[in-house]
């Protein structure tokens, strides 16, 4: 597909309340910019992420889908994030299967004081996602709205 | 469906230069369920707040969502004014649209759009949310610590001190740990004893304190506030209440040749002992390995001896049950085993000793009297070689991978005691690197080189070989480039230190966890490192981690202070977004346990309606709401679905992400 002049990607990116959140929060707070298409979802942990949310948000129709946690041993409840880096990959596993492009996911360990890395790291997925264009393989068009 | 208000704050400019709040309120007031959508200059205001709580009540709503700053700001504020106006705090969400939205955005149309999408996956959240109670549990003022070295001293006279009851549970016959091994400590080389002692009598003497020496904990249920801790006191076959601890008996015990443990088996003691002069308690016990009456029914010279008569062959062990609203670990450390390490000739020759040893054959109290003389022939030595990491910082199966902390500082200070009370002796001290990060440290350990004339060469020692009476050391000087070869009268090695043996066992009964040397976890490696990860359980000394003694102090008393904020409480409030299972869909196969890192998931065989009247008992997973801290992990391990997570569950998220990609 041939890459739209006019698309704006759709990504979902869930944060943990705990680092990214905050994270995400002081990009805010010292105004560092990040594209508008990216939608940030609180959870409590990385840990909260089920595999099955993030085909839920290609299903509905987003084109890429970030999670970002603390780093690996500051987990507010310690273990959290060993779990979802371990969940994802496993779920990366299965979307290469599926024929979906790996870099439509990713994780990235945001600390609340990364505020620069958190714009940083959302300017950056949104270009990918850009450049790869909207994400048309899993998304289930009788859940379209329009 | 609830009754949704929206709420769209300016935050004066903050969010209303870039946000057009009036549409964002427009366009939210058309989304299912929202009967009544307004913005306001300053929400979180007295007036705003008022505003809100009023709508309320005028337009019965049973959902609120505020359209402001982040969460992490006033998600408290908003939930304490909507309780006000009697609706459930946990019926609030909050879009977060200056943080994420208007402070990063400058086009005004498109932080409108998103502010509009972040206000609709409040609102489809807020649509799924329940109202939530925040349990409470009630807080049994009562401290248990475990280990009563310097560490448990300390903290349980902290905890005495602001008023609560506190017991010490020791495992040996005595409270001091280590510190009362030691000779001298650095870095200001006061006694050990002097300082430690009058502690140990402090914690005896104090109404507050119980200690129940030469007991362990033998079970622990219950969780943060509430814990249920049997202990076993050993039978130590003398009755404490009557024992004067003049030690007659262990004087006129016929069985003489018994390995002195407090000695580290440098010199022998007899059956029945009191471990030091010092005890607390000062009590003697019975050693049954030893002791002909307890083996063979005959003897009983200490009973005849005892004129208060407090011996008791019948003792058996005691069991005490007892409650607790907050645990403290200090189970320390010991130095390892060394008979792996031949090269070092430790099993062969009794002039090669552990730096703890040592301690000992300088200590006033000790088997020499503070004599140093070889354990050999009893020889001054002459010439002492000291060697560092032994068993540290390697990556063998051998030793440990980790630094014992404590070594460089221990072996500065016994160089410079042996050059200070023998200054004919030459001292040498092999190393791979000295660390001395401490107040005071480097100054000490640079006195030890300035002033005292200790040889520190780095390097290692390849071979010691016992030979005619001395010992043969060969070791490579690596700023030399040379090979040494030293003849030693003495080898001091510091042997790298582990936890406690009893620790894991400890750990697996807390539900604490352990790092992969089984040293406690704390609960955050910068912000919380006198907890554990398990609520109420708290962290004291070496059991964490290789201390020196005021480090061990300091967290002692760190421990303590939060064992005080905890007690005193009388009722905790529990986060109410906690994990439930749905029993129906739950069929027991503890996926969910095994990832939980507090312990909070447990099973209970539930009667269920079967087919035809049948009763069915199945296992089902039940969350400890006390414990669970609300991480969620349960909840994607679950594989039928059963676990979810009260105001983050699956439905929730999913509805935020469908508003989000619509
Ligand atoms: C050779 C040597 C020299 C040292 N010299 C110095 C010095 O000069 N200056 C300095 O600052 N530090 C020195 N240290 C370090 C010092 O010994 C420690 O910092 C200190 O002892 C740590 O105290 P603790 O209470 O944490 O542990 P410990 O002293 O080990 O006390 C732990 C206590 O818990 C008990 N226990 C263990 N498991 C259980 C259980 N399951 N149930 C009940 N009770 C249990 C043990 O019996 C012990 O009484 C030295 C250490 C060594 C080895
Ligand atoms: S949510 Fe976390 S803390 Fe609570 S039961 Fe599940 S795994 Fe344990
Ligand atoms: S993982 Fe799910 S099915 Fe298994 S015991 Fe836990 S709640 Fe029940
Ligand atoms: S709390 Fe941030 S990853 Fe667990």
């Amino acid at each position: 597909m041939p890459v739209n002049e006019e698309f704006k990607p759709t990504i979902v990116a869930f944060c943990c309340n705990w680092c990214s959140y905050a994270g995400a929060d002081l990009s805010g707070t010292n105004r560092l910019q990040y594209p508008a298409n990216v939608k940030i979802i609180r959870i409590p942990c990385s840990c909260r992420l089920n595999p099955m949310f993030i085909l839920r948000a290609f299903q509905r129709g987003a084109d890429g889908v970030i999670l970002c946690g603390c780093h690996p041993g500051d987990c507010h409840y310690t273990t959290g994030n060993y779990y979802a880096r371990r969940r994802m990959t496993l779920l990366f596993s299965m979307l290469d299967f599926l024929g979906i492009e790996r870099e439509r996911t990713r994780v990235e360990w945001v600390s609340a004081a990364e505020g620069a890395k958190f714009a940083a790291t959302m300017n950056e997925f949104s270009a990918t996602i850009h450049k790869l264009g909207p994400n048309r393989r899993l998304e289930d068009l009788r859940c379209r709205k329009d | 469906m609830q009754r949704v208000g929206v709420f769209v704050c300016w935050c004066g400019s903050n969010i209303a230069a870039t946000v057009d709040v009036e549409k964002v309120a427009e366009v939210l007031a058309k989304e299912p369920g929202v009967v009544f959508s307004t913005n306001y200059q300053y929400m979180c205001s007295q007036a705003g707040q008022e505003m809100i709580q009023e709508s309320i009540r005028k337009y019965n709503l049973t959902g609120v969502v505020i359209c402001s700053c982040s969460p992490r700001m006033h998600e408290n504020t908003f939930r304490k004014t909507c309780e006000k106006a009697g609706l459930n705090p946990y019926m609030v969400e909050i879009a977060n649209i200056r943080e994420q939205c208007s402070w990063i955005h400058k086009d005004k149309d498109t932080a409108t759009e998103k502010a509009i999408i972040l206000g609709r996956a409040a609102i489809a959240k807020v649509h799924l949310n329940a109202p939530l109670t925040a349990g409470t549990s009630p807080v049994k003022k009562r401290a248990l610590v475990i280990g009563g070295g310097i560490a448990g001293i300390q903290t349980a006279l902290d905890i005495a001190d602001a008023g609560f009851d506190v017991d010490i549970v020791e495992k040996e016959p005595t409270i001091g740990g280590k510190m009362t091994q030691i000779d001298k400590t650095f870095p200001t080389l006061d006694c050990a004893a002097c300082i430690l002692t009058p502690k140990m009598v402090d914690a005896a003497q104090n109404e507050r304190i119980h200690i129940y020496s030469y007991s362990e904990v033998s079970s622990v249920r219950g969780f943060v506030g509430n814990f249920k801790v049997t202990i076993k006191k050993k039978a130590r076959f003398v009755d404490e209440t009557k024992c004067t601890g003049c030690g007659l008996c262990t004087e006129k015990c016929p069985q003489k040749k018994v390995p002195n443990l407090f000695n580290l088996g440098l010199d022998n003691r007899r059956a029945i002992y009191i471990p030091f002069a010092q005890a607390v308690p000062k009590v003697a016990t019975i050693d049954a390995d030893y002791c002909t009456m307890l083996k063979s029914g005959k003897c009983g010279v200490c009973s005849k001896v005892c004129t208060a008569g407090a011996i008791d062959y019948q003792q058996k062990d005691a069991f005490i049950e007892q409650e607790y609203g907050a645990i403290v670990v200090a189970t320390g450390f010991n130095p390892i085993k060394l008979d792996k390490y031949d090269e070092f000739a430790y099993s062969q020759s009794p002039d090669v000793v552990t730096s703890l040893e040592f301690e000992r054959l300088m200590n006033a109290a000790g088997p020499t009297g503070g004599t140093l003389l070889r354990p050999s022939d009893g020889q001054h030595p002459h010439t002492i070689v000291f060697v560092q990491c032994v068993g540290s910082r390697c990556d063998d199966s051998k030793g440990k991978p980790y630094c014992s902390k404590i070594c460089c500082m221990y072996t500065a200070k016994h160089a410079m005691l042996c050059r200070e009370k023998y200054p004919d002796t030459d001292v040498y001290v092999f190393y791979i690197d000295v660390r001395t990060p401490g107040k005071n440290f480097d100054e000490f350990y640079r006195r030890a080189v300035e002033e005292y004339g200790v040889h520190y060469v780095k390097g290692m020692v390849g071979k010691v070989v016992p030979e005619n009476g001395k010992l043969k050391v060969q070791a490579s000087d690596l700023i030399g480039n040379q090979q040494l070869h030293i003849d030693a009268d003495m080898v001091v090695l510091a042997a790298a230190i582990e936890p406690d043996k009893s620790a894991r066992p400890l750990a697996t009964m807390l539900t604490a966890s352990m790092d992969t040397n089984d040293f406690f976890t704390e609960a955050h490696p910068k912000l919380r490192p006198v907890e554990s990860p398990t609520a109420g359980i708290f962290l004291s000394g070496a059991c964490q981690g290789p201390k020196d003694i005021p480090e061990t102090v300091a967290q002692a008393s760190a421990a303590a202070a939060k064992v005080i904020g905890l007690l005193n409480k009388d009722h905790l409030i529990c986060n109410p977004c906690t994990a439930t299972p749905d029993e129906m869909m739950c069929n027991g196969c503890s996926s969910c346990e095994k990832v939980c890192p507090y312990g909070a998931i447990t099973y209970i065989d539930k009667e269920f309606r079967g087919p035809n009247r049948t009763t069915l008992i199945r296992r089902v997973a039940q969350v400890n709401p006390a414990v669970c801290q609300g991480c969620g992990a349960c909840t994607v391990a679950c594989p039928s679905g059963a676990m979810d997570l009260k105001g983050f569950s699956n439905k929730q998220i999913m509805a935020e992400v469908d508003a989000i990609c619509r």
